[in-house]
């Protein structure tokens, strides 16, 4: 280990069954440096964190810290805290039900008697110090979550560590707290402390770190100074695309003009909803297909779902083909002819245990009411001519849908929506997680329906997909909407700069 | 009303400065003593005699101690439904030693305690490291304890010892608050050893749960789990103990039972575990854990007493009558819980 490095991670692996979340991952930490750690979903961020802070147990390789001599074990969170290594998560952990003092000290303080005087005295000492408004002697869970975060960050700071990790901690905090917390990152810096800083904002890598990792898919990219890293080429290390690579991408993008003076399939005016995006404006075509893009976090997702009703609604004008509509809940859009393909097919999507069969008519049974049930003769001709057109492989239609393909169960998601007969068809990461094959049945099909009059709003991860499918993108970057490409303009190296921002180059 | 407050951090808020812990307590106080109040003014007679304070305390005593082991678990998200099987072992085993070998008394505690002590290694160790449902490793514990029992001797019989039935018939005087019977004699009023016991128990468990480390981190753990392990909290040993000293009061409680009742039999203290949990509800413990407070359960063992000799005070004497009743009150205590917890949170966060 070179003099001035304060943590020294070399050749990790984690696996997960079936997963290799982390495949020889080497990271290195200064002393007195923020250094960023970069990627998108599924890059392995968060484990190597996990595996850093001892939740999981590494697979392979070694860590190393200043001044032990040997490699370090760190096989919980307690022994983490023994080594100097404390942690913020982006979810709070402290616990709701005791005291704000508590816990600034639960798990950290020695003797069997907890000293109460004590405890409080210098709990309220922090906390002025670190000018919190909160009181040692109050129960945590009546402060406001960006209140338990600063707490979380003032008890992480007060352990004297010598590797502070900060796991997407601004998430929770307004501006004026995001300031008060770099002001505080800056402070430490100086003392000499290490900081690993996750964030999905951009703007914040730029405002105060020093260097930054970036990992994709598991594997290390690299790591780079801050000042050799523009903006741009951040983004497309994050997303895996090279500059040089982009011109030869650029494809033959999908044009679409909509018939003059039609009125748009559904339009919005300045949406939100509270799950944290800017009012928004939007509109579609009838046969148009656009997309959403965006880093992770950059409310492409939650813009779809406010406008499907997922989430709670909170301002907007919404119109379908010209006519003002309320959707507030999800049954509302699908009575409006939308269909809402979600991204986290396990959670929303799919019902395992139920057959293939079932989970293609619930949606378009719920439609109908429980009154007017199909028959099951029906159920099974409408399932069998979906399964032929989307050819999905299942043993039967009564096979249950659990045991199917990532792929399979995503076209039975899929047909299930399409079941319903939307005007509009929202999909989110549809081809998240399955094989390359599906993903080109995914987007032709796509375009088919397009062809044949439905709008579709289509979101992926993967650039490519997007410039081969849609016909414009709005582009979001911290909850706002940022832009709108279209036309001439369609092609991967305005996209990055566009997510990107700020700079120009 | 609160908003001006609210910038703070409602600091100077003292509806929400109280913490969800102690207000659960004052509601539980303020019931006990309105319904205590409420049967002397209301029935009169004997509710007016300090003794008949003093005999629930009496017939009570063993629950009080059962019901801060029960309050520990639950408050660190677990639950011990073996605690009336482990009595009813208990006294069994007791009363065995004491008539066929004639022994000690201070052997007979040992044994007490030792199967307690035993009964919260495994059922702890089942819980905490094995990471079984508390709920069905103490249904499992309740099962054996009630079994063994009946194999150990399926007859009740009573216990002939003499050393032993004179600590049983031991009464403490407490010559200032008796009354004068119908002849016109001052009687004073007693308790028994058992009150003693469960009293100091009592007190000894609520310093623990308040001033120890130990303490508090069942407090953590029952609160969130993830985070309790997040802050450097050895969760299981936390869950592990919580059981062991559960499972220990269990052996001393069903001790202090033995010496009350002063029989041992298989089916003894039947349905004690849910006397434990409805006391330690009524207290102001909560199922899902994280709050509670021992003086509450204390508090709540005896508004339970109260009621059942309330209704059987009015002369409804079918024990049917007092099950109906409890099970009233319980739904109007949890009622009255989540509705004062429910505006404190308003509040809070306004």
């Amino acid at each position: 280990m070179r003099d001035n490095t304060v943590l020294e991670m070399t050749g990790i692996d984690k696996i997960f069954p079936g997963v290799k979340a982390l495949q020889n991952v080497d990271f290195s930490l200064n002393k007195g440096e923020i250094h960023a750690l970069m990627g998108e979903n599924g890059a392995g961020k968060s484990t190597l964190i996990k595996v850093l802070t001892g939740v999981y147990e590494k697979d392979g390789g070694h860590i190393y810290l200043a001044g032990q001599e040997k490699e370090v074990q760190i096989k919980s969170p307690q022994d983490a805290q023994n080594l100097g290594i404390s942690t913020v998560y982006q979810e709070i952990t402290l616990c709701p039900n005791l005291t704000v003092a508590e816990n600034m000290f639960i798990g950290r303080t020695e003797g069997v008697i907890q000293k109460w005087g004590w405890m409080n005295k210098r709990t309220n000492e922090i906390l002025k110090s670190l000018d919190i408004p909160a009181s040692a002697t109050q129960q945590l869970d009546t402060c406001s979550l960006a209140i338990q975060q600063m707490i979380a960050i003032a008890r992480a700071v007060d352990m004297d560590c010598r590797v502070l990790i900060l796991d997407e901690p601004t998430s929770s905090l307004d501006e004026h707290e995001v300031e008060k917390l770099f002001k505080l990152m800056r402070d430490l810096k100086a003392k000499g402390v290490g900081i690993i800083f996750v964030t999905h904002f951009l703007d914040q890598v730029y405002e105060v770190c020093d260097r930054i990792t970036v990992l994709r898919d598991g594997r290390l990219v690299g790591a780079y100074d801050i000042a050799e890293l523009p903006r741009v080429k951040l983004v497309a290390k994050m997303l895996g695309k090279e500059m040089d690579d982009m011109a030869d991408l650029k494809g033959d993008a999908v044009s679409f003009t909509a018939q003059e003076n039609s009125v748009p399939v559904y339009e919005a005016q300045g949406l939100c909803s509270n799950a944290g995006i800017k009012p928004f404006d939007f509109h579609i075509s009838k046969g148009e297909v656009n997309g959403f893009t965006g880093l992770l976090g950059s409310g492409r997702s939650e813009s779809v779902r406010a406008i499907f009703g997922a989430d709670h609604v909170t301002g907007g004008k919404v119109k379908m083909k010209g006519k003002e509509v309320k959707i507030h809940e999800p049954i509302d859009a699908m009575k409006n002819g939308i269909a809402y393909l979600s991204e986290d097919r396990k959670g929303d999507g799919i019902i395992a245990d139920l057959s293939v069969r079932e989970n293609i008519i619930l949606a378009s049974q719920v439609l109908k009411g429980p009154l007017k049930p199909y028959s099951k003769s029906e159920q099974i001709r409408i399932a069998k001519e979906y399964i032929d057109l989307l050819s999905i492989k299942t043993a039967s239609t009564e096979t249950p849908i659990g045991s199917l393909s990532g792929g399979n169960q995503q076209k039975v998601i899929l047909a299930r929506w399409l079941l319903t007969h939307p005007e509009y068809l929202i999909l989110d990461e549809p081809t998240r997680g399955i094989d390359i094959g599906t993903k080109v049945d995914i987007q032709k099909l796509v375009l088919k329906l397009a062809g044949e009059g439905m709008s579709v709003t289509f979101i992926s991860s993967e650039i490519d997909e997007m410039l081969r499918t849609c016909s414009r993108l709005v582009v979001m970057r911290d909850g706002k909407k940022v832009g709108e490409i279209q036309g001439e303009d369609l092609n991967q190296e305005s996209i990055m700069k566009t997510i990107a921002g700020g700079e120009e180059e | 009303m609160f908003k001006k407050e609210s910038k703070t951090g409602a600091v100077t808020n003292k509806k929400s400065g109280l913490s969800d812990t102690n207000a659960l307590l004052v509601i539980t106080l303020v019931i006990f003593v309105l319904m205590y109040t409420g049967a002397i003014t209301i029935l009169g007679g004997q509710f007016t005699k300090w003794q008949t304070f003093f005999n629930i305390l009496n017939g009570n005593a063993y629950l009080i101690i059962l019901a801060c082991g029960m309050s520990i678990v639950m408050i660190c998200g677990g639950i011990d439904i073996s605690l009336g099987g482990l009595t009813g072992l208990v006294t069994v085993a007791c009363a065995v030693y004491l008539d066929e070998k004639g022994g000690s008394i201070l052997v007979s505690v040992g044994i007490a305690i030792c199967i307690g002590l035993a009964f919260g290694i495994v059922q702890g160790f089942l819980v905490a490291y094995l990471d079984i449902q508390p709920f069905i490793v103490s249904l499992a514990g309740m099962f054996f304890a009630r079994g063994l029992a009946h194999i150990i001797r399926s007859a009740p019989f009573n216990v002939a010892s003499e050393t032993f039935n004179s600590l049983k018939e031991t009464r403490i005087y407490i010559s200032f608050l008796g009354s004068v019977n119908k002849k016109g004699v001052f009687v004073p009023a007693y308790i028994e050893i058992g009150v003693i016991i469960a009293i100091c128990v009592a007190a000894l468990m609520f310093m623990m749960m308040k001033w120890t480390r130990l303490g508090r981190n069942f407090y953590a753990v029952g609160g969130n789990r993830h985070s309790a392990l997040m802050l450097g909290i050895n969760v299981k040993r936390t869950k592990f103990l919580s059981h062991i000293i559960c499972s220990l009061l269990g052996g001393l409680g069903a001790y202090v039972y033995f010496l009350h009742i002063g029989s041992g039999s298989g089916s003894n203290a039947s349905g004690a575990e849910m006397d434990a949990i409805a006391s330690s509800i009524i207290g102001g413990v909560m199922l899902t854990g994280g709050v509670g407070n021992i003086m509450g359960t204390f508090f709540g063992v005896l508004s339970l007493a109260t009621i059942k000799s309330i209704v059987s005070a009015a002369g409804f004497n079918d024990p049917w009558w007092t099950n109906i009743t409890v099970a009233i009150m319980l739904c109007f205590f949890l009622v009255i819980q989540s509705v004062v917890m429910a505006r404190k949170k308003k509040a809070a966060k306004k």
